[in-house]
């Protein structure tokens, strides 16, 4: 197993793992997963609808989802959203 | 169509036929068209040659959906060049139903004491507008949320209303012109680049629209139009940003909060940083959470102006349930917040409230305030003390008067390096060293550091359009180019600047814009016909920033930004300077 740092934003807050009454959508949790997982993995490990998915940054660098993910990595998972 | 001309040097007004060079010109192409033929590139932007254009777009007043805006246009106090503003409110399509294609302010009075104002209202007998001047100077000085009622008392509540506020009585560069939104209040802004203060010169403190009995917009192929509209609504309804509980009605654009800080693009005190680690406490989650529980209910976004499909306003309620204010948008919680160290979202509300009542743009507020705090004047962090700041810059006291003049001269006089501006404009709320394209659009629009102006973030960071590199320059100077000739259509096309979420990923809905157009106009503009028209407007505006002696040389990014890395991604902006010329030269 590997420690990841991860983030869910916008309505993917609901998938965060033990989610806790009122805790504010992007907050960082530590989370392990298995060794040599993917980003699609780890959208798969998390219940996440694929489609519901539009763009993955780790390290503050966007990634695709066939990206592996490493110890420590920090990972932000975002629905579609726009703004300005 | 008329032209209005409002003359304030003797309060006279006259109508004009549309001359045939501006029948097919609107909104932002039709203000910057007027400015660049009719002001004195080097007329000082306060005095009595400068004008103020209103215009709408092309398809404002009709039923295409989120198409109630408006271009104001001027020489700026800030920028010292041609500037275009626009906004959504009831305002824009009851003046596009009177027929007006532009209201022209000229002029100044000789007496500066006194305020005006002006009705304009349809003559149903006559077939046409008509104005009347009254003494409005009553008015002055007062907090826009007390001003607003007592004008809907006096004239009505069917009316729609623009004016400034005490902001733009001192003559800020910091001063916009306020439009009501949909509940009445003070709320929507043309706010960029001191256009308040310019309305304020010529002393018109409120022009009041009636437009009861008003014929509406006449559509020369109307088949075509509703073609077109279908297919805008079609592409609005559907795309998971704009459509109803999508991204942008259920968290408003402050959404983008947390991405720009995870793309570590979200400038962080004064632009020393790319995170700020209070982001997800002022963020549009927050919001939406704060809202849930403090009203008990899950609050989706409301429309700033009529026929709104995206509906991307919001208001924020205080710990007690009631409004607190509308609206905490991206840009003004991270000018007020993130920009300035502050993560308490009740005092940002606050502080987006005060420039509200004191009629501030919130950008240049916050960026203002974040050299302010560079200089020492205040600390970053220092949430009370921007609220105190705030009220000097609405009262005119002391230090206010500096402040509120605007980002660059406020940093030039306090003597900080470190001033994040581009012809004086404060930057919005995307880094350059970490959104590279972004960058190249604040150095060379002719606006100043405008986002608005050539959105490449739209493909940079949110995957609208393909996904770019944030970080690379590769390609970048057309993308901004592309962006910007586009954009510069749009604002002239009456829609608002979000359809464009939808429209750069489904191109039926682009079609529909196009076909929307030539369906009003009786046209057959094709899709690179509206790009050549966007890229006339840029030259038309380019042209008069040369003449105002704002040429080439001030498309760039302040120095500080060429040396100094920024955290986490630890690069500077190295786009070369002809890279940046090529921009405005190629053209």
């Amino acid at each position: 197993m590997i420690t990841i740092t991860l983030k869910l934003f916008a309505t993917l807050s609901r998938f965060m793992p033990e989610k806790k009454e009122n805790e504010l959508p992007g907050i960082p949790r530590q989370i392990k997963i298995p060794h040599n997982s993917t980003l699609s993995d780890l959208i798969i490990l998390l219940k996440i609808p694929a489609d519901e998915v539009k763009l993955c940054y780790v390290n503050g660098v966007y990634q695709e989802i066939n990206y592996r993910l490493q110890e420590n990595d920090e990972v932000g998972i975002f629905p579609p959203i726009g703004g300005g | 169509m008329w032209f209005i001309r409002i003359n304030m040097t003797d309060q006279t007004y006259k109508l004009e036929p549309v001359p045939q060079e501006y029948q097919y010109f609107a909104g932002r192409g039709l203000t910057s068209k007027l400015v660049a033929s009719e002001v004195p590139p080097m007329a000082h932007p306060l005095g009595p040659n400068n004008k103020l254009v209103f215009s709408t777009g092309f398809v404002t007043g009709t039923s295409a959906p989120t198409s109630a805006r408006m271009s104001v246009g001027a020489k700026s106090p800030l920028t010292h060049g041609i500037k275009e503003a626009n906004v959504g409110s009831t305002f824009p399509p009851e003046f596009s139903k009177m027929h007006i294609k532009a209201l022209i302010v000229e002029g100044q009075p000789a007496d500066k004491n006194k305020y005006w104002g002006i009705t304009l209202a349809w003559d149903e007998a006559e077939g046409k507008p008509v104005i009347e001047f009254f003494d409005a100077s009553e008015y002055k000085g007062q907090d826009l949320y007390e001003m607003f009622p007592k004008v809907y008392g006096k004239f009505g509540d069917k009316i729609s209303i623009a004016s400034f506020g005490n902001a733009a009585e001192f003559s800020y560069g910091n001063s916009g012109i306020v439009f009501n939104d949909l509940e009445k209040r003070p709320s929507r802004y043309a706010g960029r680049g001191g256009l308040g203060a310019v309305m304020a010169s010529k002393k018109l403190k409120l022009i009041i629209l009636k437009a009861k009995g008003a014929p509406g917009v006449e559509i020369k192929n109307k088949d075509l139009f509703e073609s077109g509209r279908k297919k805008m609504v079609d592409a609005l309804m559907s795309h998971a940003i704009t459509k109803p509980k999508g991204g942008l009605n259920s968290y408003g654009t402050a959404v983008l909060v947390n991405i720009l800080n995870e793309a570590g693009g979200l400038p962080t005190r004064n632009f020393s940083s790319g995170r700020f680690e209070g982001a997800p406490k002022i963020a549009g989650e927050a919001i939406f959470e704060n809202n849930k529980t403090r009203t008990g209910k899950e609050v989706y976004n409301h429309a700033c102006s009529p026929g709104c499909i995206i509906r991307c306003s919001n208001t924020y309620y205080k710990p007690n349930g009631e409004e607190h204010v509308s609206c905490i948008e991206y840009e003004s919680g991270w000018a007020l917040g993130a920009n300035c160290g502050i993560d308490d979202l009740d005092k940002v509300a606050e502080m987006v409230r005060l420039c509200n009542a004191y009629g501030l743009d919130t950008i240049e507020t916050g960026t203002s305030i974040g050299v302010a705090m560079e200089a020492g004047v205040l600390e970053f962090g220092d949430a009370d003390g921007s609220l105190a700041l705030i009220h000097k810059i609405g009262h005119g006291e002391d230090i206010g008067r500096i402040v509120g003049a605007g980002t660059g001269p406020a940093g030039q006089t306090l003597g900080v390096t470190r001033v994040p501006a581009v012809k004086g404009q404060g930057m919005p709320a995307y880094e350059p060293r970490a959104v590279k394209g972004i960058g190249i659009t604040y150095a060379t629009t002719t606006m100043g550091a405008d986002h608005t102006a050539g959105y490449t973030i739209a493909p940079e960071i949110l995957g609208v359009m393909g996904k770019q590199d944030p970080l690379s320059n590769e390609g970048k100077a057309g993308l901004s180019q592309a962006f910007q000739a586009t954009t510069a259509f749009i604002d002239s096309s009456g829609h608002c600047l979000f359809i464009a979420f939808a429209i750069l990923d489904i191109p039926d809905g682009y079609q529909g814009m196009i076909d929307e157009v030539n369906g009003v106009l009786g046209t057959n503009w094709t899709a690179d016909d509206i790009l050549e028209h966007g890229k006339e407007i840029l030259r038309i505006e380019r042209d008069f920033n040369a003449a105002a002696g704002i040429g080439k040389e001030a498309n760039r990014v302040p120095e500080f930004m060429k040396y100094e890395p920024l955290p986490p991604h630890n690069q500077t902006f190295d786009i070369p300077d002809e890279v940046l010329d090529s921009v405005y030269g190629d053209l």
